[in-house]
């Protein structure tokens, strides 16, 4: 691509109006951003600084803590900041990690269906479907969670055996790690299988012909050539729905169990089942103490820990696609 | 278009099977069943809200304000939240519309200096990849500055409520933003540079350019990403939940009709789903299905506006 073309004359008074209010109106944006950087790393500043590390550590129960923090002395020079997050961070990390491991595996699959093998008839109805699924509202997903898959692990997947024997250190609902990897997964893959598939079109039709050419099969073709090339869009990919993934709040508030509960991988299957809470997740239940100044100032630290996170996000995402960018194609 | 037909590959004799290595028959039957599957998921779930739908909707629900009480027969319906859903979408895109647009062009046609346009590219990005409900409760610190109390109401101690339409429509903007900003910088790429040539060569001016040679040009482009945005506002809770207050119904603030209104807090189709379903305090989950069903259709139907748009931009090229 050549860069833009401008017109021979001398730019007159009118067009560098032009341009400079258009430049303010796109700087807009940094400002927002770097405001909200600051808004929001300032506000949570107090919780950081009166946990130290242990912010991010384990120890009590969150739950406690949290109210704790809700009902402390209205006198500012008392208010009670003590916070260990891990499990919320672990409930988060666990979920995102969980759904767009799967989400790839099943979104790759799915797109190089949808390029290379489905029959065009089939074709027709499975983009248009693709695009309807990443489209649903999150908390129309939720709702069908909470109101079908939910009651339906709660009956069916968990013995009476299985609740009695955990049910005093937590209890089981069947709002549950699994649900909430399930739907997240239904939420994130629709993104994934649009990016990869745009990625996998835009593979320049002579790669693959060669290696036609040399007698290698579709499949092979396929997942040698075009998948290869396509790896940076795919890497892209993933960091959009990861981003999506760590930010849901209301769909993982409403099927996740919201309890500040850290699931065992040591307790076998009953793992998948056990109840937790996101970040994202707390802060919505907590929404209404906002107004209380430490629980706010609590909250603002689990929001600056997801931008934070975002942020990085982005940024390894950048790092990670400049070597692969000579080699592959970029949608 | 004429590049996306230059490039489609040519398909080798379908010969799939016969011939092939096992390990390969099986990856293709994992396409095939992961293919299924997409279809039977997105067939499972619009067939399930549809008649869950059709069970519990009625004019009625439509048309008459939503009332709070224990009993799911006495609440009401959802014309308030209906409403708001659509304040909502049209603020929200007003205020998207000039800055995604405005970065775009800029971009694209100017792009000086190139770090500041490098900068503003990544800021863009990272507002994508910014969590609504971080979103939110930055919206709600920024509209409880004292300076801005004229876009919400002021309680009781001076203390700036921060929860009105227009603080949620402002930040249910920057949702929709990418997507207006994407789809525009596409179609202006796509715009050959011999269209630019050719106004220059008549005496136009860069300004003129854009705004009566690009901008009519990209048209559809702006359109799509206006459909996208607007689809994404009308099903976003998170927002909603902590910047709108979801009350009920609409309350205004002062007795100015439209600015009154928008001042004031209310709820939307999402976030009455979210306070009808067990999650929220209504528990009144066949309210909340015959609203997700409304919510759907008009994701739906803002999809099948894109289908249109980008099929008549087909028929043209």
């Amino acid at each position: 691509m050549t860069g833009p073309v401008s017109p021979a004359t001398e730019p007159n008074r009118s067009d560098r109006r032009a341009e400079l209010m258009l430049g303010a109106l796109a700087s807009v944006v940094l400002v927002l951003i770097a405001g909200m950087l600051v808004f929001v790393l300032t506000k949570a500043w107090p919780s950081f600084s009166h946990n130290g590390l242990a912010w991010f550590g384990s120890g009590g129960n969150v739950d406690d803590q949290l109210i704790d923090i809700f009902n402390s002395p209205a006198n500012p020079d008392k208010y009670e900041y003590t916070l260990h997050a891990w499990p919320l961070l672990y409930a988060t990390a666990l979920v995102t990690v969980g759904a767009v491991a799967i989400g790839l595996s099943f979104a790759l699959f799915a797109a190089i269906f949808i390029v290379e093998f489905a029959p065009d008839r089939l074709r027709a109805v499975l983009e248009p479907v693709v695009r309807l699924l990443a489209a649903v509202p999150s908390v129309i997903y939720g709702l069908i969670g909470i109101l079908v898959l939910v009651p339906f692990v709660g009956n069916h997947l968990i013995g009476t055996e299985t609740k009695k024997s955990v049910a005093y250190v937590v209890q089981l609902s069947g709002n549950s790690m699994l649900v909430a990897v399930v739907i997240l997964t239904v939420m994130i893959t629709p993104i994934m299988i649009a990016l990869i598939v745009d990625a996998l079109r835009a593979v320049p039709g002579s790669w693959t012909e060669g290696a036609h050419a040399l007698g290698a099969n579709r499949w092979r073709v396929v997942w040698t050539i075009a998948v290869r090339a396509a790896r940076p869009a795919i890497v892209g990919a993933c960091v959009l729905a990861t981003a999506r993934a760590l930010g849901e709040a209301i769909m993982l508030s409403m099927v996740s169990g919201s309890v500040g509960f850290a699931p065992n991988p040591l307790d076998g299957l009953t793992f998948f089942v056990e109840p937790m809470r996101p970040l994202a997740a707390t802060i919505v239940d907590n929404a209404e103490g906002l107004s209380v100044k430490p629980l706010g100032q609590t909250l603002y630290a689990f929001a600056a820990v997801l931008l934070v996170s975002s942020l990085f996000l982005s940024l390894g995402a950048w790092a990670v696609r400049q070597p692969m960018k000579r080699y592959g194609v970029r949608p | 278009m004429e590049a996306a037909t230059a490039t489609t590959p040519v398909r080798p004799a379908p010969a799939t099977g016969s011939g092939w290595r096992r390990t390969d028959r099986i990856f293709v039957g994992v396409c095939w069943a992961t293919g299924i599957l997409l279809c039977l998921i997105a067939g499972s779930l619009v067939l399930f809200m549809l008649v869950k739908g059709l069970q519990f909707l009625s004019v009625n629900l439509l048309t008459t304000h939503p009332v709070s009480d224990l009993d799911q027969s006495k609440t009401g319906g959802f014309l308030d939240p209906l409403i708001g859903t659509v304040i909502l979408a049209v603020l929200g895109t007003l205020i998207a519309l000039p800055l995604g647009v405005g970065a775009a062009v800029w971009l694209t046609e100017y792009g000086r200096p190139s770090w500041l346009a490098r900068a503003v590219e990544s800021g863009i990005e990272m507002v994508a990849g910014t969590p609504s409900i971080v979103l939110a409760i930055f919206g709600l610190l920024l509209f409880s500055q004292q300076f801005l109390s004229f876009l919400s109401f002021t309680a009781a101690g001076n203390a700036v409520f921060g929860r009105s339409f227009f603080a949620a429509g402002a930040m249910m903007s920057l949702i929709a933003l990418p997507l207006i900003f994407g789809a525009t910088r596409s179609a202006l790429q796509a715009i050959p540079g011999h269209v630019r040539e050719a106004s220059y060569a008549l005496g136009k001016t860069k300004a003129a350019t854009i705004r009566r040679v690009l901008l009519p040009m990209s048209r559809e482009g702006v359109a799509t990403g206006t459909a996208l945005g607007m689809g994404r506002i009308a099903g976003d809770t998170a927002i909603v939940v902590i910047l709108l207050g979801a009350t009920l119904r609409l309350q205004g603030v002062g007795d100015v009709p439209v600015v009154g209104t928008l001042r004031g807090t209310g709820s939307t189709l999402t976030s009455y789903v979210y306070n009808n379903s067990p999650a929220g305090e209504g528990n009144a989950p066949d309210k909340a299905y015959a609203a997700a069903f409304v919510l759907l259709m008009v994701v739906i139907a803002l999809n099948f506006g894109i289908d249109l748009i980008t099929s008549r931009r087909g028929r043209r090229a």
